[in-house]
């Protein structure tokens, strides 16, 4: 046990230093920026006396990594800045969009991950039948589709042609949860189509790479009906991959949200960072990525921790 | 113990055997075509008798097998004949209702008994899952079970030992609980494929002996495959020869050893009879080619693999290397050509010290070592002809371009006894296991070397295309004058080949001398217990060997001394150690 | 090559049926398009009809037009794309699972670090840098899938270099070009291939996203991404002329990602 507990602590000291280096990447993308924030923020008609009182206001005489600092500081204690085109704090702009990303990631993944390990598993248990040609096919094209494809037709279907659900997704704040599920069906749904694909399509990959395995074609050779060796010898064994994989889509959906939010006009955190590009408020854009970033590593250190965990040859070491 | 009693006999028809299998064809796919790779085999078999199948690979031994369980591999199918199964034919049923034969009434105990259990349960939930699934038994009856054959197959700690997982247990271990787990049902039928191959000859005397107690007592009829005449003469009743999925002949064992009727047969047996007569060592004023001189190595800093290594190559001599697994007879490879730096020590070629560092060394001094490795699938690339092969070291080393490149490889091709002609152009995956290793030759040869290793070349191939290898290896060397050492854990092919011995066993050099010092008493302890293991044709040398042992007191050990720790874990696998 | 055809499934024949198609139509986009890439013909929104087969578009161009050229960019430009990437992930690659050591360490690293950040707001952060252009888009796409086809050809190779031919090439005293380009290459085209295929489409996916996000390639350009962002209004209206785009988008993708599972399945399939 001290040794899984040496090697999970590893993994999460690794994800520290990570999560500092992509904090550092993000911060030294804004350095490359060429010219002057000061002056970008103040438009070619501001006076130098202007740019140079803005540019002592932000700091910017400071050298880099004293500047890399104060920033981490205040991201560490909340505080994220201001932002460069409207001036309104970062952090209270980030609060209210990030419950809105959250919970649409959670919609979609309450749906989609259930339903993905159980459709893999049966893929996989009935390998190279009907059944199982039919949910390649399908799932090939549901990866192949861009976000946008999918939601559009949705939104065209059930929106459009049939007036079921919004088009638009906003939900405002004084909604029950089931007004709320019910206005962000349509996103929710388009996400779970194409992150279920994937997801499934690892899971039952995971399993079918261990049926050449010779303890499988122990367990058949034992009398097992195919169903227990799917479930008890060939599930266990592919459990860290389908965590993974889990893991990955988990992180994907946040980020993902970025087009779907678009479509439907969803007030997240994708939103606010698509329209920040755009107006090139850079430093909303540094706050939304690290938010997006931490998350991201988050779940990928979860998933490694959890496969690490799960696997008996660490789990049981020694005699 | 009541659990252990015989198999209950049910059908009262004792006259029919218990296995018939007719005209039995199965096809294997190839791409997107179907072969026959099995051809009509017949096969009987009575209650409690052992039947040994035998044959090279790709003589479908293992296929048959599996069919006397009417299972076919993924990409196999059975395509005519009959598996009855004490009357009923196997093959008629429906894949649920064979489901109830296999495990309970035949039962499978696999090669690689590591690779065969699932590394995510605990062995006791492997073992009792059987019983439980074909309902012949509770929860609590299986395991009490479980630790009673775990000790009748001398386990240590049967109590305990089915507690763990299977990576915590020695492969020689892990091979007897696999055969305890296909007897968990009772079955009336075992088939054994190829059971101890995977292990080392100290080991497998003593898996063999318990297989063979626990078969006998318990009254179970087996079939039992393997591509090893010498164990199938200890373990079957009766023998059956396969070549290609062809029935060659079948015999009682010793009415086969004795007298066999086909010229197959008999060149399989005739194998071991190659044999060079041992050169004497020159005098000691003579510079050999190598000289070892005190050389410890180690992967990882405090654990060493090799401790004070000394030998010498003279001139046209071969020295054989034998070690069991995990012994770092290829370390010494690995140490001489550089590729592990010794930490101390050198490695002198015809009296000049070689940079320990394979960077440093010149061109000159790496084309004079040349090597052959063991997985002739591994040590040629895939992707280049013949021609590219044996002519690059040609190329590279004399500069040799054009005709008389081509004149050069078309000579070394027709050493190695392939036609030039023919072979020139071929690739990798055209030539056969044999023609391949032959190519692994020709490519060292194409250097000029002075100075061979070869790293068990002979053990991945079957016995006919070994003992040719052997001869074309032995024929090039005395023409060419090489000095060659020859690492190998067989010794039946030291007997053929070696000049002088070296015995090595956990990183260090135990014995070595002559050949026929070291093969003939009196013998380091550790030398003893080796050439004492090995196999022989004779149906009565385990008998014998146990009843000797037993009378100096070694016996039969359960199996951990002789191991090195678990197999998965290469730190440990390098650093051999009495658990 | 006629025989491993007629064993192709059915899928696998579409996915290559509709590239060879695609590819014609880039190719030939200037006699296919019956009016000019960015040549206002019509009314905004036009529907469909006999002088406009597909309508018009939010500033009344020829809808079928510019689907036409969009082909020629669009795929043109993904393209491109993956072959730069391509040729960095594959080169450091090797480069790693060769000379191992600190090489391989700081190379995967560094791969680590930028694989930390999600590819899309790695690309965002990237494009507010330096802001939005067509060549930029292209590089940041670029080094940014570069670090996947890295992972692979490194892991790739690295199965190979444990070979024992390569140690004998090595013990030959070969250097490292002959390493690289003889001995590994060739043992590790056939998966790389496969992967361009995969990669393919995540760069077109990509650079369709940037686009239908209205940051990757600007107008007056014809591009399906672009495109369907520009006419999306309609689709509320029940008009699916915005689909015809983002379908074809999809269509190509597909067909892609039908191929690609063939050659892995066969090439997964030869080798047991």
């Amino acid at each position: 046990m001290i040794h899984l507990t040496r090697m999970i602590l590893q993994r999460l000291a690794l994800g520290v230093l990570t999560l500092f280096v992509v904090s550092v990447v993000i911060f030294g993308a804004v350095e490359l920026l060429p010219g002057d924030i000061a002056q970008e923020i103040l438009g070619q008609s501001a006076t130098e006396q202007t740019v140079a009182a803005l540019r002592e206001e932000l700091g910017l005489n400071d050298p880099a990594h004293v500047r890399y600092l104060n920033w981490l500081g205040g991201v560490l204690s909340g505080d994220f800045g201001r932002s460069l085109a409207n001036g309104r704090e970062i952090s209270s702009l980030l609060a209210s969009r990030f419950g809105y990303t959250l919970f649409l990631a959670a919609y979609a993944a309450a749906i989609a991950v259930p339903l993905a390990i159980t459709l893999g598993v049966l893929a996989a248990l009935y390998c190279n039948s009907i059944f199982d040609r039919l949910i390649n096919i399908l799932s090939l094209s549901a990866i192949s589709f861009p976000e946008f494809f999918v939601a559009y037709i949705l939104l065209y279907l059930l929106s459009a042609e049939h007036a079921i659900f919004p088009s638009i997704a906003d939900y405002g704040s004084q909604a029950s949860l089931g007004e709320m599920l019910y206005r962000t069906f349509l996103p929710a749904i388009t996400l779970v189509l194409v992150i279920t694909a994937h997801m499934m399509r690892m899971t039952r990959a995971a399993i079918v790479n261990l049926l050449a395995q010779p303890y499988i074609e122990m367990a058949r050779l034992k009398g097992l009906s195919p169903a227990r060796v799917i479930l008890r010898h060939a599930l266990p064994n592919a459990l860290a991959p389908i965590i993974n994989v889990v893991a990955l889509n988990l992180a994907y959906l946040v980020t993902g949200v970025v087009i779907v939010e678009v479509v439907f006009v969803y007030p997240g955190l994708g939103q606010l960072m698509v329209d920040s590009v755009a107006t090139r408020d850079i430093t909303v854009v540094q706050a939304c990525c690290l938010v997006f970033a931490s998350i991201y590593i988050l779940l990928n250190l979860t998933a490694d921790v959890l496969s690490i965990a799960t696997n008996p040859r660490l789990l049981h070491r020694g005699r | 113990m009541p659990t252990l009693e015989k198999p209950e006999l049910q059908t009262p028809a004792q006259d029919t055997p218990l296995l018939r299998i007719r005209n039995l064809t199965i096809e294997a796919q190839t791409g997107d075509q179907w072969i026959q790779i099995v051809h009509g085999i017949d096969l009987d078999l009575d209650r409690g008798e052992i039947v040994g199948l035998i044959g090279e690979s790709g003589a479908g031994k293992s296929t048959v097998g599996l069919a006397a369980m009417g299972f076919a591999r993924q990409g196999c199918r059975i395509t005519q004949g009959t598996v009855e199964f004490d009357g009923t034919d196997l093959l008629a049923l429906s894949e649920a209702a064979r489901r109830a034969y296999r495990g309970k009434r035949i039962a499978y105990v696999a090669q690689s008994a590591a690779a065969s259990f699932n590394p995510a349960h605990r062995l006791i939930d492997q073992y009792v899952e059987g019983p439980l699934r074909h309902g012949l038994q509770s929860r609590r009856e299986a395991e009490f079970s479980a630790k009673a054959l775990f000790a009748r197959l001398r386990l240590p700690e049967p109590d305990v030992i089915g507690f763990r997982y299977p990576h915590q247990v020695s492969g020689g271990q892990l091979q007897r609980a696999i055969t305890a787990m296909a007897m968990s049902c009772k079955p009336e039928l075992i088939v054994f494929d190829e059971p101890t191959t995977a292990l080392d000859v100290t080991t497998q005397i003593e898996v063999l002996t318990t297989i063979r107690d626990v078969v006998r007592d318990l009254g179970t009829a087996a079939i039992y495959i393997t591509h090893d005449l010498a164990v199938v003469a200890q373990m079957a009743d009766r023998i059956k020869v396969l070549l290609r999925g062809e029935h060659v002949e079948e015999a009682p064992t010793r009415e086969m050893l004795a007298n066999p009727q086909e010229d197959y047969t008999k060149s399989l047996w005739a194998v071991r009879s190659f044999q060079t007569d041992a050169k004497a060592a020159p005098p000691d004023h003579v510079v050999p080619t190598i000289r070892v001189e005190d050389i410890s190595a180690s992967y990882r800093p405090g654990q060493m693999v090799l401790e004070d290594i000394s030998f010498c190559v003279p001139k046209g001599q071969t020295v054989a290397i034998v070690g069991e697994s995990g012994s770092g007879k290829s370390t010494v490879a690995r140490a001489i050509t550089g590729l592990l730096p010794p930490l101390s020590g050198r490695v002198l070629l015809d009296g000049e010290p070689l940079p320990p560092r394979l960077k440093d060394r010149s061109k000159d001094q790496l084309r004079r070592i040349q090597m052959i490795y063991q997985m002739p699938d591994t040590a040629l690339n895939p992707k280049q002809t013949i021609r590219d092969v044996v002519g690059r070291p040609i190329r590279f080393y004399r500069g040799l371009t054009g005709k008389a490149l081509d004149d050069e490889v078309r000579a070394l091709l027709s050493a190695i006894e392939l036609e030039p002609d023919v072979y020139l152009d071929r690739r990798m995956p055209q030539l056969s296991g044999g023609q391949k290793q032959r190519v692994g030759i020709a490519r060292a040869l194409a250097a000029e070397p002075d100075f061979l290793i070869c790293d068990e070349i002979t053990s991945a191939l079957d016995q006919l295309v070994a003992e040719g290898i052997l001869r074309l290896l032995d024929r090039v060397q005395s023409d060419l004058g090489l000095a060659c050492a020859f690492i190998t854990h067989d010794l039946a092919t030291v007997r053929a080949i070696a000049d002088h011995v070296l015995v090595m066993q956990k990183g260090r050099i135990v014995e070595q001398g002559p050949k026929a010092d070291v093969l003939t008493p009196p013998h380091h302890e550790y030398t003893e217990l080796l050439l004492s293991s090995v196999p022989e044709m004779d149906p009565d040398w385990l008998d014998r060997t146990i009843a000797e042992r037993e009378e100096r007191g070694i016996g039969i050990s359960d199996g951990s001394a002789a191991e090195a720790a678990a197999p998965d874990d290469p730190a440990a696998a390098l650093q051999p150690s009495d658990s | 090559m006629w025989r491993l055809l007629r064993t192709a499934p059915p899928t696998a024949i579409f996915g290559m049926l509709v590239i060879v198609i695609y590819a014609i139509v880039a190719i030939f986009a200037d006699g296919l398009a019956p009016f000019g890439e960015t040549e206002v013909v019509g009314f905004e929104y036009e529907p469909w009809g006999d002088d406009f087969l597909l309508g018009t578009d939010n500033l009344g161009r020829d809808m079928l037009s510019r689907i036409i050229y969009g082909a020629r960019n669009t795929i043109g430009i993904a393209l491109a794309t993956t072959f730069i990437a391509f040729s960095v992930g594959v080169f450091f690659g090797m480069l790693a699972a060769i000379l191992g050591r600190w090489v391989d360490q700081i190379l995967s690293r560094l791969v680590d670090v930028m694989m930390a950040i999600p590819a899309l707001l790695f690309s965002l952060l990237l494009l507010t840098v330096f802001g939005t252009s067509i060549l930029t888009m292209v590089l940041v796409i670029a080094a940014i899938e570069s670090t996947r086809v890295f992972r692979l050809a490194r892991a790739t190779a690295m199965n190979v270099v444990v070979m024992d031919f390569v140690e004998a090439a090595k013990l030959r005293g070969e250097g490292l070009m002959w390493l690289a380009s003889r001995e590994i290459l060739p043992n590790i085209v056939p998966p790389l291939v496969a992967e361009f295929g995969l990669r393919f489409c995540f760069v077109f996916l990509a650079i369709s996203a940037l686009s239908f996000l209205g940051l990757g390639i600007q107008p007056p350009t014809a591009d399906w991404g672009s495109m369907v962002r520009d006419n999306a209004g309609l689709i509320t209206f029940g008009d699916i002329t915005p689909l015809l785009p983002a379908g074809s988008i999809a269509l190509l993708t597909v067909a892609v990602n039908f191929l690609v599972d063939w050659m892995l399945h066969r090439s997964s399939g030869l080798r047991t």
